[in-house]
């Protein structure tokens, strides 16, 4: 059975628990995978530090919440620092280039720097920094398909929107497949 | 049994919630009736069904409080409808009374708690376990009710259409007990289409007027209810009542009204407790647990499994009427019976009560606020299996 | 057509040339008389009322429901011959609102004490009267609960003596008709017991009336309250109402208090016209589903079936 653990999380506004929603129900629906999204609930996930998470396996999820989270999206220096200490060995974050000032080191963990907000703003509108970062997260860490991802938009996004963040995850999609062209060479090339 | 009318059921799969689960099964069974107040961690199934009211042809009504709640689905119960509420904590506290107007009147209704940690406002935003026995005792008296514990949301959707069935045969508020994990856990839900979901229909009486008594204290379900309006002129009180519905205030009469609420209940258990059984032939360890906590509970138990010890997994679907007969059955061939809850020990004390010696009966409980970490019921049945 | 069996011999009311279904008798449960109520108790006088009203109204009985709470009053459901629902203290009106939400062409009646309607039911009173629920509310006001033996209400007057006001009532008491106003009611009566005549054509008015509809009646408890405060005897009261009953049909429903033996506006104080709570629901859901949108609606199939 291969369970992974992920946490979305920035500051309420972001469409953080968005992510988690699309990304669960894209796995769920569309994906033959078993996903359970799980979220702070209550006024300290108003306005300030906002997180969402997510169980993804291939069998039934039993324990509902995340122990050891292996993916950390963190689109907010609060979130980032509240949770990126909690991310597995071999794990993965990403956080938005402009908004997180990370540390210098994370040893053992691939950090990911992605201008989700910055690309968004080019599309038109910040609203659509979650799916340009959702299209780089799916990217990098291969747990859901973009199909499946894409399919999983209508319902969960504005009708009059959904071109356009269908847009954006593609976006975040590209420029995710694009840097991790040189990771893999040079990942290869240290093997070889 | 009917098929469902198509006009509720939103074929197909979701990404839901629990709370939205609810909403979704309520409406696929025919509840066209539903009153409430909102609280935390129920309130996202007022929404959603408020949300899907005007497509159905259904009606919410936001009440002034739990009181009131309560009292409009009675009223609209005998009006015709089938009616649900939706509440937590204080909420359910406030609804006690009403509940035994509607025991007492054998009114069908269908009420989710969707519980989080008490006592008092308590923990609003954090699952518990603790009011199992409210559920069963609450209202003042002595009475009999149904209580389904659901564990996803899937199972939000399939017990809240088994509810309504239930209520509509036995003619009892019926529960559904969930908590705020369930409640605010988003999975996938598959709704069927509706010719795949089996109804069961108000039972409207049609026969001569002079016939017509809203009561039969024949310990059984199936009694017709008279829908207000059809010319029948049913009266029914919270009083000890005749079968005709009047005041009939004498002890004989409480024993036969009594007799009927309590066994109408009981003496149908097993038509009504629906259990989910893993590894018990060879036990020597029973897990028993209920709604959320079964999911970690049976994680436990797969782990102490893969280190040989010979335990067992009993889920109860159906909480309230407890399944007295499976408890006492195994309690004479286990070690022990471990009962796991996120109270500070209610359930346990029926099994306790069911196995009289029997066996040990272990409570692996803690206080609301969060799911239990697995390993501690691994370290329970470590000990137990010794 | 006949009495009903249990009536067959004693029953005053139902001439022999009167017709079973409209009569008094006719109207209740003749099997359940005699009834609870005290000699000289005003509620029978109200129940009488309602019941020539719903007579003269010429409304289908079989389309009307009558929803009570707890107390003397709250029995009220048990003896009419129409569907009726005894509930639960001051939870009347709830009850009734499901009902009537239920079944929109019922026509739902509560009858209530003061104590029950505005004491422990005073919330679901002004909420009922807020939303304009189509529902006709009669208040038998007699500022006493007398079902638990003459304890203070929210409408006992200053200065009278109640069983938990021992040595005189020192709370404010709601003027009802002030509240019901205020709360949004659309359409208000007063009177006291001794203007039959009159609470019938108020119940009758309010029957027909489309939304919340409030008809207070105050009423003698003779066997609490009067003998209490020393009042004498239900004809005393009667007495005591025809000297201080001031009839002022409109009149602005700030002058409506009651002081202890004193004077009292009756009348019709309100009757206006805005949608009721059922009508706001079907234009919001016609905006949205298109006008032929209709709340339990035949379903597809039941639909076809017609058709054909």
């Amino acid at each position: 059975m291969s369970t992974q653990e992920i946490r979305f999380s920035g500051f309420g506004g972001q469409g953080i628990i968005r992510c988690a929603l699309i990304t669960g129900k894209a796995l769920s629906l569309y994906d033959d995978k078993f996903a359970t999204m799980t979220q702070a609930f209550g006024p300290e996930a108003r306005g300030s530090a906002c997180s969402a998470q997510l169980v993804v396996s291939d069998e039934k999820v039993l324990y509902p919440y995340i122990t050891a989270p292996g993916v950390l999206m963190a689109l907010s220096q609060e979130a980032y620092e509240k949770y990126s200490g909690e991310v597995i060995e071999g794990g993965t974050l990403i956080v938005d280039a402009d908004l997180v000032k990370p540390h210098p080191e994370h040893p053992g963990r691939t950090l990911w720097r992605v201008p989700a907000t910055r690309f968004a703003e080019e599309l038109g509108n910040r609203m659509f920094t979650n799916l340009v970062a959702l299209g780089f997260f799916a990217a990098i860490t291969g747990v859901v398909s973009d199909a499946a991802m894409k399919k999983a938009l209508p319902g969960l996004v504005p009708d009059r929107f959904l071109k356009i963040n269908i847009k954006a995850f593609e976006k975040g999609y590209a420029h995710g497949l694009d840097v991790m062209r040189p990771a893999q060479a040079q990942a290869e090339a240290a093997t070889a | 049994m009917v098929n469902a009318d198509p006009k509720g059921v939103d074929a197909g799969p979701h990404f839901l919630d629990g709370d939205h689960a609810l909403a979704e099964g309520a409406l696929a069974a025919g509840c066209r009736f539903f009153a409430g107040y909102p609280i935390t961690p129920s309130t996202e199934t007022a929404e959603r069904f408020a949300e899907r009211a005007p497509e159905v042809g259904a009606l919410f009504i936001q009440m002034e409080d739990e009181l009131a709640s309560i009292a409009a689905l009675i009223g609209a119960a005998w009006g015709g409808q089938k009616v649900m509420t939706v509440t937590s904590g204080p909420g359910f506290s406030l609804m006690m009374e009403n509940i035994g107007l509607a025991v007492m009147t054998e009114t069908p209704m269908v009420i989710a708690n969707v519980q989080r940690g008490g006592p008092s406002t308590g923990l609003p935003t954090l699952t518990a376990q603790q009011d199992m026995m409210q559920v069963r005792f609450g209202s003042h008296g002595d009475y009999n009710i149904i209580a389904l514990s659901p564990d996803s949301p899937q199972e939000c959707f399939d017990l809240a259409v088994w509810a309504f069935n239930l209520s509509e045969i036995y003619r009892v508020p019926v529960f559904i007990m969930t908590d705020e994990t369930v409640g605010h856990m988003h999975e996938k839900v598959v709704i069927p289409p509706a010719d795949r979901i089996r109804i069961v229909e108000r039972n409207n009486y049609k026969g001569p007027k002079e016939d017509f008594r809203p009561y039969k204290f024949d310990c059984q379900g199936g009694h017709p209810m008279a829908r207000a309006g059809d010319g029948y002129r049913f009266h029914i009180t919270g009083l000890t009542h005749n079968e005709r519905g009047y005041p009939a205030m004498t002890p004989e009469q409480n024993v036969k009204v009594l007799t009927h609420l309590m066994e109408k209940i009981d003496g149908n258990a097993e038509q009504i407790i629906r259990l989910e059984e893993d590894g018990l032939d060879d036990a020597d360890v029973v897990v028993v647990s209920y709604g959320i906590t079964s999911r970690i509970a049976i994680r436990a138990v797969h782990e102490a499994r893969e280190l040989g010890l010979k335990v067992g997994a009993l889920r109860l679907i159906t909480v309230w009427p407890f399944c007295e007969a499976r408890i006492r059955e195994l309690a004479s061939r286990v070690k022990a019976i471990i009962v796991v809850e996120i109270n500070y020990g209610q359930m346990v004390r029926e099994a306790e009560r069911c196995v009289a010696g029997r066996c040990r009966v272990v409570s692996v409980n803690h206080c609301g606020g969060a799911v239990h970490d697995p390993k501690v019921i691994v370290g329970a049945i470590k000990e137990a299996a010794l | 057509m006949s009495c009903p069996s249990s009536c067959e011999t004693s029953c005053q009311s139902c001439g022999s040339e009167a017709d079973e279904d409209t009569s008094v008798a006719g109207m209740l449960r003749m099997e359940r008389m005699p009834h609870i109520w005290c000699p000289g108790c005003g509620i029978g006088s109200v129940v009488t009322s309602f019941v020539e009203a719903v007579r003269r109204s010429g409304l289908n009985r079989d389309k009307i429901a009558v929803v009570s709470g707890i107390g003397c009053t709250g029995r009220v459901a048990g003896y009419v011959d129409f569907d009726s629902i005894h509930s639960t203290h001051g939870r009347a009106i709830p009850v009734a609102t499901g009902l009537h939400l239920a079944n929109p062409d019922l026509k739902v009646v509560v009858f209530s004490g003061d104590g029950d309607l505005t004491g422990i039911g005073g919330n679901h009173f002004i909420h009922a009267a807020r939303r304009n629920m189509n529902l006709t509310v009669i208040c038998v006001n007699n500022f006493t609960y007398g079902m638990t033996g003459g304890q203070v209400t929210p409408t006992t007057p200053a200065g009278a003596n109640a069983s938990t006001t021992p040595y005189g009532n020192y709370e404010y008491p709601f003027s009802l008709p002030f509240l019901a106003d205020a709360a949004g009611a659309t359409y208000i009566a007063r009177w006291t017991s001794l203007h039959s005549r009159n609470i019938t054509q108020s119940i009758e008015e309010a029957l027909q009336h489309r939304g919340f509809s409030f008809v207070e009646v105050i009423t003698p408890c003779t066997t609490l309250y009067l003998r209490r405060n020393r009042l004498g005897d239900g004809v005393d009261t009667l007495q005591y109402y025809q000297d201080n009953s001031i009839l002022k049909h409109g009149a602005d429903t700030r002058e409506t208090a009651i002081d202890f033996q004193g004077k009292m506006l009756v009348g019709k104080f309100v009757e206006r016209q805005k949608p009721t709570y059922l009508d706001a629901v079907n234009a919001t859901c016609a905006r949205l589903i298109g006008d032929d949108y209709q709340l339990y609606g035949k379903t597809p199939p039941e639909k076809e079936a017609e058709k054909k």
